[in-house]
């Protein structure tokens, strides 16, 4: 009997040491694939410049471009999307009651919208456009990015919230201060949370190629205005991919790496920022 | 020497009333050091521990109590950075030896924790949990198993409309009592107690207590306990640490009145705790 | 008080009011204008014939999701049931088997996982596995596969997929009490007994809403699925055929979507439908899981 136990746990560990060995392997692989490709066509020239004509069949150029039209929709999103969660999350810890209906049909909300796929919310982003009259452009990327990007922002944020302990909050009130004073002292508490956050739905945005693909246009260009097209990294590298040169696609590879490393320094950043946060913590 | 668990678990509720009868019980704990990391937690431990009596083990908080009951039954195994030198023998056996099964060490002590700590079960399961790992799968010995150990403990009575209800959901000096009888339903020859009684209200304290009294005619306890006024009201023994050594120990009555140690004297008129 | 501060207070907590308020509509929002968008073919065509039919010709007027739907279906299910399994026993070994150093060294690796954007899943996916199947593993089962298959969607899915799973699954059970798995393990269990018995039960709720977000992100993947799945309007029949999901449906064509009108309400009708299906699966999920946690009080 006792026997029979012993070898169905050897057997588990077993498949949980191969498992954990399979993941650790295709892991080195992909990395090491793409920078096996891609490393080589990595130019200074890729990250400093524009695509000249001629880019997709192999004449010379960077993504410099998409570099640029990626940083400024996911900055413009940012904004909006910190300015709707922050308040968002105060209100729903600090303002209702504990455990209250509405609390509740707004985390579940999210947790929905958390769960949307991104073409969906290109395909409404889309819609939307349409009905407002923009035309596929920098503003049009940056209104659907930050539909995408909102309820991460929030979950992170509000994870965070809901661990402080409530001494501080309840002795600023105690001492007489109205919710929102109070909160303005909060915040600077909590402004390694929401750095995570931030962090974390950046990394995600900027990544995503569903969400601009309708809305955000193209072009080899810095948009110098909203209503002009953006390039983004993703697309960059999706048309780059699509090109029958093969020059073409090893800078896709060397696109990729670039982007790649953003996002990695991105959730580095976030990791170092919730540790940092966990230690301070009271 | 461990007995196969499935057979002796499938007769002995029929033989024997609660528990089968314990051989010689004996706890002998020879130049015992434990390092966690690089502090020197408990220094060259030797102490014999009583049969069948209480043994309350108490000092000022952080002089390596807990430490010491957790050597007893193994447990510092799962933390890594504990590093344990020397030899406790339980029943003429060194248990880290490299010949000895842990989980035979931990068969014959049962652990009560500071704070009661339910599984994620019902009633009833809580209390099966151990003899089902062990190998019983009779329901009917289960079933049995289970209501006698709740009858021991005085728990049968208050949830016997209920033992298939979560486990979470009684109070909590119930809950202690539950883990008490889960910790009893796997034959210990030994029960130790981590401050067993510390979170809970005088009248389950009270109960508690009332049971080791009743449980030192069968199974040597071991008790570490915070407060001198529960050693006083319950221990035979009374083991005495300080800063990870043993100052003092002896019969309760000696003890309390015939303190040797100045250490001890300055401790028992409250110099510090 | 002061007049000013009540005023502050008081527009504060009425923007903030206004802002939760956007929020819950927000869902009901997108969910509203795409079912408008997509109105036009739903009266077209009974919604029984749009989500059954296998006829896809847009420009005759036919439009058939069936293939579509299946595609969806048959990319994700490989995916989790190659993804689950996977990250439960990487997580399970990560949280209570594996010493400091292993996990030291795997958390990074994971988090690199998961930072990697999905169209890099997708290049690699075109670079190894679709070669991988045109060339070692299809000729074993099939004549002829070009490797764009379902195969190779549900691989790249499953391997997006992972990262996420596992980082939730260790969080979920890191978040266990040592008092629970220190009383399992002084009654004598050993650590497979505690995780079987009292870790997998403790930890179910985090289980089930790690399970959802992953098939959540499953469902939806874009970019790279489209990369892999060969883009090729059938019902797939075996693990060796091209198909075409959703997602993929939607991003190939939407450049024809003002080409007809029919055209873009199809693809809208399409994106409505993974709305739906989205909200209605983690509506059930988290009822469910309501239900389980009232019952057994975890």
């Amino acid at each position: 009997m006792v026997n029979i136990k012993r070898q169905e746990e050897r057997f588990f560990k077993a498949l949980m040491i191969i498992s954990a060995v399979f993941i650790m392997s295709i892991l080195l692989y992909i990395t090491g694939t793409i920078i096996y490709k891609g490393l080589p066509s990595l130019t200074w020239d890729m990250i400093l410049k524009l695509p000249g004509g001629g880019f997709y069949l192999g004449k010379e150029g960077g993504v410099l471009n998409a570099i640029v039209g990626s940083v400024y929709i996911i900055l413009g999103s940012l904004i909006i999307s910190t300015f709707l969660s922050v308040p968002l999350v105060m209100y729903i810890n600090f303002y209702l009651p504990k455990n209250s209906v509405f609390a509740n049909v707004i985390r579940f909300s999210f947790d929905i919208l958390f769960g949307v796929p991104s073409i969906v919310y290109g395909a409404f982003g889309f819609a939307l456009m349409v009905y407002l009259g923009i035309r596929a452009s920098l503003l049009g990327g940056i209104l659907t990015v930050a539909m995408l990007i909102l309820p991460i922002m929030m979950r992170s944020f509000d994870e965070v919230t809901r661990l402080l302990s409530r001494d501080l909050p309840d002795a600023l009130l105690s001492l007489g201060s109205t919710k929102y004073e109070m909160i303005k002292v909060i915040i600077r508490q909590l402004m390694p949370g929401l750095v995570t956050a931030i962090l974390l739905a950046v990394g995600r945005g900027i990544g995503d190629a569903a969400t601009v693909l309708f809305t955000a246009g193209y072009t080899d260009n810095i948009p110098s205005a909203l209503n002009q097209p953006a390039a983004t990294l993703p697309l960059s590298i999706f048309f780059q991919l699509g090109s029958p040169v093969e020059e073409v696609q090893n800078r896709a590879y060397a696109s990729a790496i670039i982007l790649t490393i953003i996002i990695l320094i991105l959730s580095f950043s976030a990791r170092y920022f919730s540790s940092k946060y966990s230690k301070d913590k009271i | 020497m461990a007995e196969s668990p499935g057979n002796s678990y499938q007769d002995s509720y029929v033989v024997s009333p609660l528990k089968k009868i314990a051989s010689n019980q004996s706890i002998n704990v020879e130049n015992l050091d434990v390092f966690i990391g690089d502090q020197h937690i408990l220094k060259d431990i030797n102490l014999d521990i009583p049969e069948k009596s209480i043994t309350c083990i108490i000092g000022p908080s952080g002089c390596g109590k807990s430490t010491f009951l957790k050597t007893l039954n193994r447990m510092h195994d799962e933390t890594p950075e504990v590093k344990i030198k020397g030899k406790v023998y339980v029943d003429d056996e060194n248990i880290y030896s490299s010949k000895v099964n842990v989980i035979d060490i931990r068969k014959k002590m049962g652990l009560l924790a500071q704070r009661p700590c339910p599984l994620p079960m019902s009633i009833f399961d809580n209390v099966a949990y151990g003899p089902r790992i062990h190998g019983l799968t009779k329901r009917k010995a289960i079933n049995q198993t289970v209501i006698q150990y709740l009858q021991y403990v005085g728990l049968w009575d208050e949830v016997r409309g209920r033992v298939r209800t979560p486990a979470t959901r009684l109070s909590i000096g119930q809950q202690q009592r539950l883990c008490l009888a889960r910790g009893l339903a796997i034959e210990p020859e030994y029960i130790l107690g981590d401050e067993a009684t510390s979170a809970l209200d005088p009248i389950s304290t009270k109960k508690i207590e009332e049971l080791f009294l009743k449980l030192k005619e069968k199974y040597t306890i071991i008790l570490v306990t915070h407060t001198l006024r529960q050693a006083k009201r319950i221990a035979d023994y009374i083991v005495f640490m300080y800063m990870g050594e043993i100052i003092e120990n002896g019969q309760t009555d000696e003890f309390f009145n015939h303190p040797k140690n100045q250490l001890t004297k300055d401790y028992l008129t409250g110099s510090f705790s | 008080m002061n007049y000013i501060r009540a005023i502050k207070d008081k527009s504060a907590r009425h923007i903030m009011l206004g802002i939760a308020i956007f929020s819950i509509l927000l869902l009901l929002i997108i969910g509203m204008s795409l079912f408008l968008k997509a109105l036009p073919i739903m009266k077209e065509k009974s919604i029984w014939t749009l989500l059954t039919s296998g006829n896809w010709k847009p420009f005759k007027g036919d439009f058939g999701f069936l293939p579509f739907i299946i595609s969806t279906l048959y990319v994700s299910l490989i995916a989790i049931t190659i993804a689950l399994p996977l990250s439960l026993l990487t997580s399970i070994y990560l949280s209570t088997y594996a010493s400091k150093s292993i996990q030291k060294v795997f958390e990074p690796v994971i988090d690199l996982l998961s930072g990697i954007p999905p169209v890099i899943y997708g290049v690699w996916g075109t670079l190894t596995i679709v070669p991988l199947i045109a060339n070692k593993i299809a000729s074993r089962f099939v004549e002829y596969s070009s490797g764009y298959t379902v195969l190779a969607g549900g691989l790249v899915l499953a391997i997006m997929i992972l990262p996420l799973m596992i980082s939730i699954l260790v969080e979920v059970f890191r978040s266990i009490p040592r008092e629970m798995t220190d009383a399992s393990l002084s009654l004598g269990a050993t650590k497979w007994q505690t995780v079987k018995k009292v870790i997998l039960r403790k930890s179910f709720p985090g289980i089930v809403a790690a399970m959802v977000l992953s098939i959540s992100r499953a469902f939806g993947e874009t970019i790279a699925v489209l990369m892999v799945c060969g883009n090729i309007t059938q019902i797939p029949h075996s693990l060796f055929d091209a198909c075409y999901p959703l997602p993929a449906l939607i991003a190939n064509n939407y450049g024809e979507m003002l080409s007809m009108p029919s055209y873009e309400s199809a693809l809208m009708f399409a994106a409505f439908l993974l709305f739906v299906i989205i909200v209605a699966f983690n509506a059930i999920s988290r009822l469910t899981l309501i239900q389980i946690e009232k019952r057994y009080h975890i």
